[in-house]
């Protein structure tokens, strides 16, 4: 028991200490930056889908499933290159959030895993950073469509 | 035209920076953030929300990851419009499957074509 408050002291003294060492995040930088990444790459992906609008009879509405494709498939270049971790560097959270950095997660582990083999290594590990979203995207995605059918189902 | 793109730059630029936001303020993981914002895209097209948005902003509410959510709930609607609570579980990918299949596919190519850096 003392002991344990023991501890409880220790831990309060470490949080101040890390507290007073901890540099300040400059979030109002960050927010720019990830503002100003993440707004080019959404204009591109207005580009992407104007081309597939014109080009290939696409609709504003259908079109978002090949430009998704498309930004994918721009993630692993740049992943490969080098270049997406340097604008993950720059542009933090808008990077990450549209979905080239669904696509570079993806890739960047298949890439970082082949040393341990096709099978163990990229098929095991290939949706290691990115498999909690696919999970918790069905299972939310899951919980409302249901909600959803059975309201209308209903009669609503 | 050039008004979607201004918008689809302001509006995909707004979700990232919320995304920034949930970084640094709310001190979350990059992995809790992104299933967060999924499942912040589920609920919003529960509510009718993000199909207005899409409308309004193209790309700038296609691109970001929620609306991963969006397309999975899209998707499961429609096969339970036609099959009823079944639907729900076999339509989930209808929508979303273009990403999930890019992914695994540009990953292993990636895989075959990339090494390792560092």
């Amino acid at each position: 028991m003392a002991n344990q408050t023991n501890d409880n002291a220790a831990q309060k003294a470490y949080k101040q200490l890390q507290g007073k060492h901890e540099t300040q995040r400059p979030v109002l930088k960050n927010c720019l930056r990830a503002f100003l990444v993440g707004g080019i790459i959404c204009a591109i992906g207005q580009a992407v889908m104007y081309f597939y609008i014109y080009f290939f009879n696409f609709t504003e509405q259908t079109a978002g499933n090949p430009t998704t494709a498309t930004m994918v498939f721009f993630a692993l270049l740049l992943t490969g290159f080098g270049v997406y971790d340097r604008l993950a560097q720059f542009g933090g959270a808008g990077s990450a959030v549209p979905v080239t950095g669904f696509g570079n997660a993806v890739i960047s582990a298949a890439i970082e895993h082949r040393s341990e083999g096709y099978v163990l290594g990229v098929g095991g590990n290939i949706f290691k950073l990115a498999g909690s979203v696919i999970v918790f995207g069905v299972f939310s995605a899951f919980v409302v469509a249901l909600i959803k059918t059975i309201f209308i189902q209903l009669g609503g | 035209m050039l008004p979607m793109f201004f918008w689809a730059f302001v509006v995909g630029g707004i979700i990232c920076v919320i995304g920034q936001l949930l970084f640094d303020v709310a001190k979350l993981t990059p992995a809790h953030t992104l299933s967060l914002l999924v499942v912040i895209g589920a609920v919003l097209d529960g509510l009718g929300l993000y199909e207005p948005l899409m409308d309004f902003a193209g790309a700038g509410a296609t691109v970001p990851i929620t609306s991963f959510g969006n397309s999975l709930v899209h998707g499961a609607m429609q096969e339970a419009e036609k099959h009823g609570i079944v639907g729900v579980v076999t339509g989930m990918f209808e929508v979303t499957s273009a990403g999930i299949s890019a992914a695994i596919i540009f990953g292993f190519i990636g895989a075959l074509v990339f090494r390792p850096k560092g």
